[in-house]
């Protein structure tokens, strides 16, 4: 199945936007861990912005970068979502007042204990109508939304966003579901050939083991084999290099996706 | 969209289990509702409960996965003989050809509300027998129900609260069209837990009295369990066409708020035309839309404006959720099966609980189930997040 690559967001761990990483990703620049930073979006309006949590600002950052970098108006691009657990420190917070005696549940942490809260508050600051999915696949969160995206392109002929974002859980659930890091990634694909095409991507299910590609620096690759938006990395770093190159991408239970990648000019 | 035969489904939610027990308490306008009796929950509100769950354990071999959730998934798969068509299916294809995309909205999350009671008083760590990839992680139902079933195509889930189960049709249908699979198991399962039930109450949304869809007295919904499930089939002639077919999918966002719906309904009507348009039909092609119809005072108002501004008054209409609840991520599956049988035994389903409709809401509402050949069907399904999805299901020519 093939897209075109038009835009790119990022953000993660000591890669702050697509456009500061891609040196970084391409191996031309060293790679140092900091601190994931989210600016507060202001595409929200107030209410929102107050409600909404870490998450919801790592999936509207990295969206908003991949529609600049695109030049597209997000209110036309149909948006698939893809995180492995949420909004983790909101989920936490509602688990701990449901073991109290008075179970005192806060109406807005409900509504944002959703999967789809991050589409949610999209929507609402991009005033996007277009169809929307929001997907899990616990540690393939990435590839299953990379699937689901490229069919969506291929079937309605219009352009997706593909937004992939996870965020750590507090103890006690941090324990059992370690997270390293916040992490967020959006890549814009559309149908055809446009002048913002920078590359080509040719998305094929493979039901087989074969080895997945990995990050070659080891402070991504740490990122990569602890974050499940992260599992994007070596993907990211075939765009950034804009060479010609097949990345492998770990699926479900064995199965793996092939991403033939190549530039556009 | 090409459409896809719908070669086998099952149901199981509070009206009972397999799709005859089901359509016939449909039919009869019967209701699964009863006052919440559910674990520890001390709420003035009714339930559509499943009995049971908490005394059977899903298959040895995947004991990992043992949850409320998971539990409701292995029933229904064992029921209306879903499971051998399932394997028939991958003998036909392979099993790596056969995609499982599920919907849940919280999946096995009542597992970690029990752990979260047991965390050790000194560190609050969490008991060592809790599991949480296999219980609480929305991919979990997936997971659980491509092992149960021995297939090794596709899978995720989708999570947008009460539409997850309408839409796992849409990723079907795209992937079975670009060709990456020839079949699809889709469907998914929501239970009960105190997530939902406290989270409901906390937004004031839940009646004290069984839920009364379109009602003119209607003061909120009523929650229930639930597990359905569909296999989707190219329609080639090389597999047993089934009696009933998916025509169409529309999918859109409210882009409005994230608990209340647009008062205009204009995401919902743009998820029905969006339908419509993918199945190449007109409104007056439909013959029964069976609606979300939660029962709270903003949806059913704002689902009848958008119904009516698209069908007038024209089409029955009935939401079937005074009989079995408010399935949540499963509300979606359990009423187009619930489509699907009213098109396979001729009726359109009454509205359990509802006394007199709302004389504000302009929709044709059926109260009473009527007898009449069906055809055509749109389904609509909405949830929070402003998420919407419709479908159109018809007969198999």
């Amino acid at each position: 199945m093939l897209a075109y690559v038009e835009g790119v967001g990022l953000a993660g761990p000591g890669l702050r936007g697509w456009l500061a990483s891609r040196s970084i990703l391409a191996g031309q620049e060293p790679y140092s861990f900091a601190p994931t930073f989210v600016a507060a979006s202001d595409l929200l309006p107030a209410a929102e912005r107050r409600r909404a949590g870490t998450p919801v600002k790592l999936a509207l950052a990295a969206g908003h970068e991949a529609h600049v970098q695109a030049g597209r108006d997000a209110a036309a691009t149909a948006t698939v979502f893809a995180s492995s657990s949420g909004d983790c420190d909101n989920v936490h917070h509602m688990l701990e007042a449901l073991a109290t005696p008075e179970r005192q549940v806060s109406p807005t942490r409900f509504h944002n204990s959703v999967h789809n809260a991050a589409a949610g508050y999209w929507s609402i600051a991009t005033q996007c109508r277009a169809p929307s999915t929001s997907l899990c696949c616990h540690d393939a969160s990435f590839a299953a939304g990379l699937l689901e995206a490229v069919s969506q392109v291929l079937s309605a002929g219009a352009p997706v966003v593909l937004i992939a974002y996870d965020h750590p859980y507090p103890e006690p659930l941090n324990t059992v579901r370690p997270i390293p890091g916040d992490f967020g990634v959006a890549i814009l694909l559309a149908p055809g050939r446009t002048e913002r095409a920078a590359t080509v991507v040719d998305v094929a299910f493979v039901p087989q083991e074969i080895e997945a590609s990995r990050a070659a620096d080891p402070g991504l690759e740490k990122l990569r084999a602890g974050v499940p938006a992260a599992r994007s990395l070596p993907l990211l770093a075939a765009f950034a290099r804009g060479t010609r190159e097949t990345v492998i991408l770990e699926y479900v239970a064995g199965t793996h996706l092939q991403v033939a990648v190549s530039p556009c000019s | 969209m090409r459409p896809l035969a719908i070669t086998r489904y099952s149901i199981v939610n509070c009206l009972g289990a397999g799709a005859r027990t089901v359509a016939e308490a449909v039919r009869d306008r019967r209701s699964g509702l009863a006052p919440c009796d559910f674990e520890t929950v001390r709420l003035d509100t009714y339930i559509g409960r499943v009995p049971g769950l908490e005394d059977i354990r899903v298959r040895p071999d995947l004991g990992a996965y043992d949850c409320r959730n998971n539990r409701l998934a292995q029933v229904g798969l064992e029921l209306d003989g879903f499971a051998g068509a399932v394997a028939e299916a991958r003998s036909r294809y392979a099993a790596a050809r056969i995609g499982v995309f599920m919907g849940t909205s919280t999946s096995g999350i009542l597992e970690t509300e029990l752990a979260y009671r047991r965390r050790d008083p000194q560190t609050g760590a969490l008991p060592p027998d809790y599991r949480y990839t296999q219980t609480h992680n929305t991919y979990s139902l997936a997971d659980f129900v491509r092992r149960y079933l021995g297939l090794q195509g596709p899978a995720f889930v989708v999570s947008s609260a009460c539409s997850s189960t309408a839409k796992v049709f849409g990723n079907a249908a795209r992937l079975i069209d670009a060709g990456v699979c020839d079949a699809a198991v889709v469907g998914g399962v929501d239970t009960l837990c105190l997530t939902t039930l406290y989270g409901f109450h906390s937004l004031e949304l839940t009646s004290r009295a069984p839920c009364r869809p379109f009602d003119a007295e209607r003061d909120g919904l009523s929650i229930g369990e639930g597990a359905g499930f569909a296999l989707l089939e190219r329609v080639d002639g090389r597999n047993p066409n089934g009696a009933t077919q998916l025509l169409g999918i529309g999918e859109s966002c409210d882009a409005f708020h994230m608990s209340t719906p647009h008062p205009d309904g204009l995401g919902a009507r743009y998820a029905m035309q969006r339908a419509l348009e993918s199945a190449g039909l007109a409104p007056r092609d439909v013959d029964y839309i069976n609606l979300h119809g939660t029962a709270t005072r903003t949806n059913d108002a704002a689902e009848d404006r958008s119904v009516w501004e698209l069908f007038g008054d024209r089409t029955p209409c009935s939401s079937t959720k005074g009989a079995t609840g408010h399935l949540l991520g499963a509300a979606g599956i359990t009423e187009i099966i619930i489509s699907l049988l009213a098109i396979e035994h001729d009726f359109m389903p009454g509205s359990a609980h509802t006394r007199r409709v709302d004389p504000a809401l302009r929709s044709h509402y059926l109260i009473e189930t009527r007898e009449a050949r069906v055809t055509r069907v749109l389904s609509n399904s909405f949830g929070f997040g402003g998420s919407n999805c419709s479908v159109v299901l018809g007969a198999a020519h």
